[in-house]
C-alpha cells in the first residue's frame, strides 16, 4: 500500500535497510545517529533479526563483518569519532572481501568536536580511512526519501562487489524529518552475494570465476571449512608472502571497483544545459544549493549543480565532460575542502570557486549565492 | 499557500519539539511538503530549545528556517532572541506571561495565555504545546482542523488521546478569540 509519512532521516535509513535485508545490526550509540541503532533494536525483533549493543565501536565492526560472513546482511552505524575507531576493521572488510554497510552521519570534527552540529568532514576520510590500497564505495543521501532508497543500493553494491559500502551521511539529513512515501507493495531490486556452485572450487574462498571480478561465497562455517584472514592471501585464504599474489590481489582490490564505475556511479545534474557556473555539492549541503540554484534561475542566471550521489567512486568523467561546457565551477560543502581536492584535480579548464564552513552552522542559500558571484 | 517558516522557541522540557513535529505531521496529511528540524545540544536539556518546520506547496529545497514568517515564544528569554531577530513580515505569538520587548519590528504580535490555559483550563500543564500547535493552526489556517486532530493522535502516547483533545479546543477558542 502506498503510504506517505513523515520520518526522520535516520529512521528511514533503517527502514530501507531492512526492505534491503539487513537483518544484524551491531553498533554503539552516538550523536547524530542514535536514531538509526534505536529503531534498529525495535525494528529487527520485528522482522527476525537481531540487534546487539556493543561495547564499542571496534566491537561493532567486527560483529558485522562476523555476521555478514555467515550470510546476513549487516549494518552499523555512528559518527566521527566512531568512524575513526571502525577504520581497522573497515579494512579488514575490505581485503576479506566480506560485504557490510557502515552509516557514518558526519558531524563536526576533528576528535568528539562538536557532537550536534552538522559536517561533511569525514569524505576523505570515507575514501582512505583505512591503511593501504584498497576500493571503496561512499554513498550520499541528500533527502529522507533518499536515506531509504540509497540504502537498498548500499546493501547491493556491498553484496554484488564483495565490499564494504559507507553511507556517508551528515547530520542535516540525518535529524530531518520530511515526507515520504513508502509503497510496501513496490518490486525493488535487491541483489543477494553470488554463492559458488562449482563444487572443484568451493574450497578455495578466494578463486575468481573466469570473466568474473569478485570470488563467488561460501558461507563460513557450512560443509567445508576454510581460512579468512587480513594478510595478503591465495585463492585458497591461507596466508601468502608471494608478490605475484600481493601484486593481484590488490589490483583485483582496486580494479573490482575502477573497472565499473558505470554501474556503481551515480549522480544527479539540474539546469546544467545552458550553465556558465555549476555548483558542486553533495549530501545535506545540496539542498541550501537547491533553493540557491532556484533563486538564481528566478532571477535569470545560468547556473545549475552537479551533485555526486555516490562520492566514492567520484563521477569523474561526468564532471569532466560538464566542465568542458561550462565557464566556472563552485565547490560547496561543509569542511574545509575535501571534494574541492577531487575537482581541482579532475577539473582543468574553468574558474574553480569554494565555499566551506567549520563552525558548525549550515552553509545558507545566500552564502552559496555570494560565492556564485565571487566566481563570476 | 506561499511558504511557512515556522520557528517554535522555549525551555527544554516544553514540548516545542513534538509541537513542531505535529505540525510537519498535519502538513503531510494534508497533502504539503514539510522540513522539519530542531536544535540538538545541551540546550535541549532544561535551557534554551528552538525547533522549526517550514510547510509549502512546493517543494523543499533548503531545511532550515532562514526569515521566520511565524515565531511562537513560550519563555522571555526565547522571546528577547527570536523575536528581536525576526523580520517585518513575521507574526509572532508569545505567551501572555512575556513582556514584549520594544525592539521587535515584526509585523504583528499576538499574545495569548497558552501555559495558563493548559494549566487552569485543560488542567496539565504538559498540554501547553497541543493548546500552542492548535492556537498557531488557528492563526496561520495551515490545515484543518480534522487534519491537526489526526496529527497529533498519531504522535502522543496511548491512553493521553482525551486531556490532549482538550488541549487542542482550548488552543483553537484561544486563536478565534483574538
Amino acid at each position: 500500500m502506498k503510504n506517505k509519512v513523515l520520518m526522520q532521516g535516520n529512521e528511514a535509513c533503517v527502514e530501507g535497510a531492512i526492505k534491503a535485508g539487513m537483518r544484524f545490526f551491531a553498533g554503539y550509540p552516538i550523536t547524530p545517529s542514535t536514531e538509526i541503532a534505536e529503531r534498529s533494536a525495535v525494528r529487527l525483533p520485528q522482522v527476525g533479526g537481531k540487534f546487539i549493543q556493543m561495547e564499542d565501536e571496534i566491537a561493532s565492526m567486527a560483529a558485522i563483518i562476523g555476521a555478514s560472513a555467515v550470510g546476513t546482511k549487516t549494518m552499523t552505524a555512528t559518527s566521527g569519532p566512531g568512524f575513526s575507531l571502525k577504520q581497522e576493521n573497515i579494512g579488514y572488510a575490505c581485503i576479506t572481501e566480506i560485504p557490510c554497510v557502515i552509516v557514518d552521519v558526519q558531524r563536526s570534527g576533528p576528535s568528539t568536536g562538536l557532537p550536534t552540529s552538522p559536517s561533511q568532514g569525514d569524505v576523505m576520510q570515507a575514501r582512505w580511512g583505512t591503511h593501504g590500497d584498497h576500493s571503496i564505495i561512499a554513498i550520499s543521501p541528500s533527502s529522507v526519501s533518499e536515506c531509504y532508497n540509497l540504502i537498498i543500493r548500499a546493501f547491493n553494491l556491498a553484496e554484488k562487489y564483495r565490499t564494504p559500502v559507507i553511507f556517508l551521511m551528515d547530520e542535516i539529513v540525518g535529524h530531518l524529518r520530511e515526507g515520504i512515501e513508502i509503497d510496501d507493495e513496490q518490486e525493488v531490486e535487491i541483489i543477494e552475494r553470488k554463492m559458488k556452485v562449482r563444487p572443484d572450487v568451493l574450497h578455495l574462498p578466494y578463486h575468481v570465476n573466469e570473466g568474473e571480478d569478485v570470488p563467488r561465497f561460501h558461507l563460513t562455517g557450512y560443509d567445508i571449512r576454510y581460512n579468512i584472514t587480513g594478510l595478503v592471501h591465495a585463492e585458497d585464504g591461507f596466508p601468502s608472502n608471494s608478490n605475484e599474489v600481493a601484486h593481484n590481489l590488490v589490483t583485483r582490490l582496486m580494479k573490482k571497483i575502477e573497472n565499473n564505475v558505470d554501474d556503481i556511479v551515480e549522480f544527479e545534474q539540474k539546469y546544467c544545459d545552458d550553465a556558465e557556473t555549476v555548483i558542486v555539492c553533495y549530501g545535506g549541503t545540496a539542498r541550501s544549493v537547491m533553493s540557491a540554484v532556484e533563486e538564481l534561475r528566478a532571477k535569470g542566471e545560468k547556473v545549475g549543480y552537479f551533485r555526486p550521489i555516490t562520492v566514492w567512486p567520484f563521477p569523474e568523467k561526468q564532471l569532466k565532460a560538464l566542465s568542458s561546457k561550462v565557464k566556472n565551477i563552485v565547490v560547496a560543502e561543509h569542511n574545509y575542502g575535501q571534494i574541492l581536492l577531487e575537482v581541482q584535480r579532475i577539473v582543468k579548464d574553468c574558474k574553480i570557486g569554494f565555499v566551506g564552513k567549520v563552525d558548525g552552522t549550515v552553509i545558507t542559500p545566500a552564502e552559496i549565492i555570494k560565492a556564485v558571484e565571487e566566481v563570476k | 499557500m506561499s511558504k511557512m517558516e515556522i520557528r517554535l522557541a522555549g525551555s527544554g522540557g516544553q514540548g516545542v519539539i513534538l509541537a513542531t513535529i505535529i505540525l510537519a505531521e498535519a502538513a503531510i496529511i494534508a497533502g504539503k511538503n514539510t522540513a522539519q528540524s530542531q536544535s540538538y545540544g545541551p540546550e535541549a536539556r532544561g535551557g534554551m530549545c528552538k525547533a522549526e518546520v517550514i510547510v509549502s506547496d512546493e517543494q523543499i529545497g533548503f531545511t532550515k528556517v532562514t526569515h521566520p514568517t511565524f515565531l511562537l515564544a513560550l519563555t522571555q528569554a526565547s522571546l528577547n532572541k527570536y523575536g528581536v531577530e525576526a523580520g517585518e513580515d513575521c507574526v509572532i505569538l508569545a505567551d501572555s506571561t512575556l513582556t514584549v520587548p520594544e525592539a521587535i519590528k515584526a509585523k504583528k504580535v499576538y499574545s495569548l495565555p497558552i501555559l495558563d490555559t493548559a494549566k487552569t483550563e485543560v488542567g496539565k500543564a504538559f498540554t501547553a504545546n497541543i493548546v500552542a500547535v492548535a492556537a498557531i493552526n488557528g492563526i496561520l489556517k495551515l490545515v484543518s482542523k480534522e487534519d491537526l486532530e489526526a496529527a497529533v493522535l498519531r504522535q502522543i502516547p496511548k491512553g493521553t488521546e482525551e486531556i490532549n483533545r482538550k488541549a487542542l479546543h482550548a488552543g483553537q477558542k484561544l486563536a478565534e478569540n483574538i
